[in-house]
């Protein structure tokens, strides 16, 4: 409009004319909101992820509203085709289909975010000791991470997942319990997952460092545990937020891997990926049984991607977005 | 140049001899030794007859003793055996890695052939309508589960429409093993696809940025050719490193791939032997694995110094 030509009365006073020509101020907050809407797709990715969040957790209100649990076996209806009393059908052993993958959305969902968060934060803490200390502790470290990201992944993680914890000490009401197989793939993905941000993490504490705000602190006294988590963390969390995010997806597709060949989580607990070790059993009788738990993972998967797509456009843009 | 390649050798058998070491110990871990499974097998064994089992095979020595004799027998060359195929595990494992290299190249080749043009093509006009369609076909690739698409075209080609063979290696001539191959290489290529087309597209965005590129306009050449002459030639270097980092990813995707169609590969065998309790098999067959990975990377650092000569590697 600004552009249609100058206004006939061209004696407002000066400025007024700037406050029109730079509009009302805005926060940053409103600005990342903005770029996070233009990316079209992350703000339903988000309400998706929502939606089957509140979902999951309502799994315990579906069952009443059912009348029957996740884990009742009918063996007089196996793979039954979806009805009135199993919107989705039945599965190899005559559980509800529907209730058992509201129930993997709480194991997968909750793994995913569970590890990523833990892998996001041991890498996050070596970041900043390797880009804040330097020396020997960064070479060993970058090293560390550049062997984790150079070795086959996936063949390792079935090797740590195959092992006998009672071998590794842990008592066995402790090993055996139904909650271990939770716990240890949490663990293992987030051994293996804190090098992508441990690098980010060091790259920024090390451009960080040398900023006069840092500087001032140091000058000030403030101690190195104190500069790292007051000054450097809160300037170095957006990409952190991003890659955690994205790597949610990655998690979630791992830990559908590991539970599908038998060494994630463990039945009858079930999770998408153990759902389908079943399925795949009954491919030539019950095909629908393979298609469902799969979905669920995808959509799942895709919607985290967008997410961190979207929120890279938000918080880390680097004049490469559309505006 | 040769001092670099001499360190990164160092740091690789650096890496491949913890490694071993770290996955030898590990297989001490893992439920049920070699005695134990003959106890199992024979339940005339007394207690006192495994123990002399135990010290007569070396099981009683401590781990670093044992993973000794280990290391100096397989640095001659002798590997020891498979205890499922009673036969030396290079013997098992050789043919395999073949097996998993055919099936690997085949769908890198496929996945480089379609995702070149495409990430090209969502390059030059960012955020367009092909743009966000290629994007979406990227993101829809890294999401989808391996293990799932397979189970998809498996009930689409082989329950459905009876068209291929649902799994294994076929026997009966290249015609045969070409279409047990399909399947496999259809899913291993749609794994790795979405990847390869972000790589692409982000390092031609980078190189449509620069200044030669906007010289190569000035100067009145078509856009074909500042496309596919300058740009691309460019933004081929970090593409191509990129992909040879990620032969790790793509072996963890052929594993699943080979276990969803019976395919004999490297990735199958090691899943096999530890669900098998073969150990000595899993452990040499890790090792392959990785020294595969280690030299794909190693090359991944020589082409880039190759590729561009801005680089010197030192």
């Amino acid at each position: 409009m600004s552009a249609a030509g100058p206004s006939p009365s061209s004696s407002p006073s000066l400025a007024a004319a700037e406050g029109a020509a730079l509009g009302p101020r805005r926060s940053p907050a409103w600005y990342a909101w903005r770029r996070f809407l233009a990316h079209r797709l992350a703000l339903p990715a988000l309400l998706t992820l929502v939606a089957l969040a509140l979902a999951s957790i309502c799994a315990l209100l579906a069952e009443r509203a059912l009348g029957f649990s996740a884990a009742d076996i009918d063996l007089l209806a196996r793979a039954a085709p979806p009805s009135a009393k199993h919107p989705l059908g039945t599965d190899e052993l005559g559980r509800d289909l529907l209730l058992r993958l509201l129930y993997g959305g709480r194991v997968s969902l909750g793994v995913g975010l569970a590890a990523a968060l833990c892998a996001a934060s041991i890498g996050t803490a070596l970041g900043l000791l390797a880009g804040y200390y330097g020396g020997r502790l960064d070479a060993f470290l970058m090293r560390l991470a550049d062997s984790v990201i150079a070795l086959p992944l996936l063949p390792l993680l079935i090797v740590l997942a195959a092992l006998d914890p009672t071998k590794l000490g842990l008592p066995e009401e402790v090993a055996r319990s139904e909650a271990a197989s939770l716990y240890r793939i949490v663990a293992l993905i987030a051994l293996v997952g804190w090098t992508t941000t441990a690098r980010l993490v060091r790259g920024a504490t090390l451009s960080l460092k040398a900023r006069e705000f840092v500087r001032a602190a140091e000058a000030l006294g403030a101690s190195g545990p104190r500069i790292m988590v007051r000054h450097i963390l809160p300037n170095a969390i957006s990409p952190v937020i991003v890659a955690t995010t994205l790597s949610v997806g990655n998690v979630i597709l791992l830990e559908s891997v590991l539970s599908f060949l038998g060494l994630g989580i463990q039945p009858p607990m079930p999770s998408w990926g153990n759902m389908l070790t079943g399925a795949q059993e009954t491919i030539w009788s019950a095909p629908m049984l393979a298609v469902w738990p799969g979905l669920m993972i995808f959509v799942t998967v895709i919607a985290f991607n967008l997410l961190g797509d979207g929120l890279q456009d938000a918080l880390d843009p680097r004049g490469d977005v559309k505006m | 140049m040769i001092a670099f390649l001499v360190r990164r050798l160092g740091e690789s058998l650096v890496v491949l001899f913890a490694m071993s070491f770290a996955v030898y110990g590990l297989i001490g871990l893992m439920p049920g030794d070699p005695i134990d499974l003959m106890i199992s097998a024979d339940p005339n064994l007394t207690p006192a007859d495994a123990e002399r089992l135990k010290a007569i095979h070396g099981l009683d020595r401590p781990l670093v003793e044992r993973y000794w004799s280990w290391l100096t027998a397989a640095l001659t060359g002798d590997f020891g055996y498979s205890r499922g195929f009673a036969k030396p595990v290079m013997e098992v494992l050789l043919p395999r890695l073949g097996n998993t290299l055919v099936l690997m190249g085949a769908a890198f080749i496929f996945a480089f052939c379609i995702a070149l043009p495409a990430g090209v093509a969502a390059a030059r006009r960012p955020f367009g309508v092909t743009d966000s369609a290629i994007s979406l076909f990227a993101f829809a690739g890294i999401s989808l589960p391996p293990f799932w698409l397979a189970i998809l075209l498996i009930i689409l080609f082989a329950v459905t429409l009876g068209w291929l063979p649902a799994g294994g290696m076929g026997g009966g001539g290249a015609l045969d093993t070409l279409q047990h191959l399909v399947l496999p290489v259809m899913t291993l290529t749609f794994a790795s696809i979405g990847g390869q087309i972000r790589y692409v597209r982000s390092a031609m965005r980078e190189a449509l940025r620069q200044d030669f590129v906007r010289t190569a306009r000035a100067k009145g050449l078509s856009e074909t050719r500042v496309v596919y002459g300058h740009a691309l030639r460019n933004a081929m270097i970090p593409v191509v490193t990129i992909m040879a980092l990620d032969f790790g990813t793509l072996f963890g995707g052929a594993l699943i791939t080979e276990t969803m169609f019976g395919w004999l590969g490297m990735g199958k065998t090691i899943y096999d032997a530890i669900m098998g309790n073969d150990y000595n098999l899993a452990l040499v067959g890790l090792l392959l694995a990785t020294v595969t990975v280690l030299l794909a990377n190693l090359l991944a650092d020589l082409a880039y110094g190759w590729l561009d000569p801005r680089i010197r590697l030192s």
